[in-house]
């Protein structure tokens, strides 16, 4: 699916989508989507897995995803602040992040793998699932390079995944992807909300 | 097996609150089981029954769920609390995560420390009345209905009566800028199944005090 970005980059970007009633709740991400003006990360989610069919056949295969997708976006809560933690916090964050991907959340879809012998992780149909575990893996290494070393099903579903014609694309310069923040980049993002 | 769904958590609110109140606003009976010990926490990790190792647990229909959002989502769509078609689902879900921001505040509130819990009441009253309660006071006043959504009760309503119920614990007065959200309150109160859940011995759970938030660290102490 194509789309558009509108950045925001000073905090008066921010305070006019805020003024102008756009945001809901004050807060971003916001996707204006069939009419819609969307906040909240979840409820978007859902729309769109749901409108383009990745959110399972039945209510149980949703149960299972939507399992799967809160464990990933909790892990993702782990990893997305790491680089905005200030110098003295960021060696103990690494440590509690990198054990709960190797110890809690990375061993439950290598069983889930393991336990089907699929190549999706529900209902051998590409759904939301598979997309964040992959996102959700490829973050995680860019930290630690060699965090799959015991997982060779993860392994080989983040080969199958990537070789998705859409995810391929996406993963190649010049996709809408965006890169993980820079470090001189922190303050500016700070300045933004805070 | 009663049939019945069976909920494993602490004996109080917690992350299982939501899952108990829509339980009870879709007039479903279920049963529970409380942790009280380490031990009985680290069993439940050994028998490999929690997906991430956490709680809450609700089974259900022969699954082990765990994940609060995907428990109360499942319960939501099984027992037609979600909403006609996906418009009306991506209202109800941007609601209910609103919401759910504002309850986070409430459930980390007993953790804090003793020098931060002025602070942290300032925020929940601040966000409360300046983010949260003016956007659902605007959505009743625009369409005038009794629900938030499709003129029909939802999940999203069920946690809002909750969220309601919940500052006002600390902020009694917290309505008091928001009539329709106080008619709201009233008719989602005198509402057959949610009147009998907030009937004394009911499933619904105490505020959280100081046993609870002791029993909270020791059961899930590393």
């Amino acid at each position: 699916l194509q789309f558009e970005e509108s950045f925001v980059e000073k905090k008066d970007d921010l305070t006019k989508l805020q003024k102008d009633g756009s945001l809901l709740f004050q807060q971003l991400p916001m996707v204006e989507i069939d009419g819609m003006k969307m906040v909240q990360t979840r409820a978007i989610a859902n729309y769109i897995a749901t409108k383009y069919n990745l959110y399972g056949k039945d209510l149980k295969e949703r149960a299972l995803i939507d399992m799967y997708v809160e464990g990933l976006f909790d892990l993702n809560e782990l990893l997305m602040p790491y680089d905005y933690k200030p110098a003295d916090q960021k060696e103990q964050h690494f440590a509690t992040m990198m054990d709960k991907a190797a110890n809690r959340y990375f061993p439950a879809f290598e069983k889930v793998l393991k336990d089907h012998g699929q190549d999706f992780l529900v209902g051998n149909q590409l759904s939301r699932a598979d997309v964040q575990l992959l996102e959700v893996i490829l973050m995680a290494e860019e930290f630690q390079p060699d965090i799959l070393a015991k997982f060779p099903l993860l392994q080989r579903f983040k080969a199958r995944i990537s070789n998705i014609p859409t995810i391929k694309k996406f993963l190649q310069p010049g996709s809408q992807r965006k890169p993980r923040i820079r470090e001189e980049d922190v303050p500016k993002v700070i300045k933004i909300f805070y | 097996m009663s049939g019945k769904p069976r909920l494993t958590y602490l004996n109080g609110r917690g992350r299982m609150e939501p899952i108990r109140w829509l339980l009870a606003a879709a007039g479903v009976e279920f049963e529970e089981v409380f942790l009280e010990t380490k031990e009985q926490y680290d069993k439940l990790i050994k028998d490999g029954l929690l997906l991430f190792q956490q709680v809450p647990l609700v089974e259900i229909d022969g699954m082990k769920m765990v994940q609060t959002r995907a428990i109360l989502s499942y319960i939501a769509g099984k027992y037609n609390l979600y909403g006609k078609d996906l418009k009306e689902r991506a209202l109800i879900d941007m609601y209910v995560e609103g919401i759910s921001d504002l309850m986070q505040m409430i459930l980390m509130f007993p953790f804090s420390p003793p020098d931060a819990k002025d602070k942290n009441l300032d925020s929940i009253k601040e966000r409360a009345t300046n983010r949260y309660f003016p956007v659902f006071e605007k959505v009743l006043k625009q369409h005038g209905q009794d629900f938030l959504v499709g003129n029909k009760f939802s999940w999203a309503d069920v946690q809002l009566i909750e969220a309601i119920l919940a500052v006002e614990e600390k902020i009694p007065a917290v309505l008091s800028g928001f009539p329709q959200l106080q008619a709201f309150k009233t008719k989602m109160s005198n509402m057959p199944t949610i009147k009998k859940f907030l009937q004394p011995g009911s499933p619904r759970k105490p505020p959280p005090d100081a046993h609870y938030v002791e029993t909270v660290l020791k059961v899930f102490k590393k």
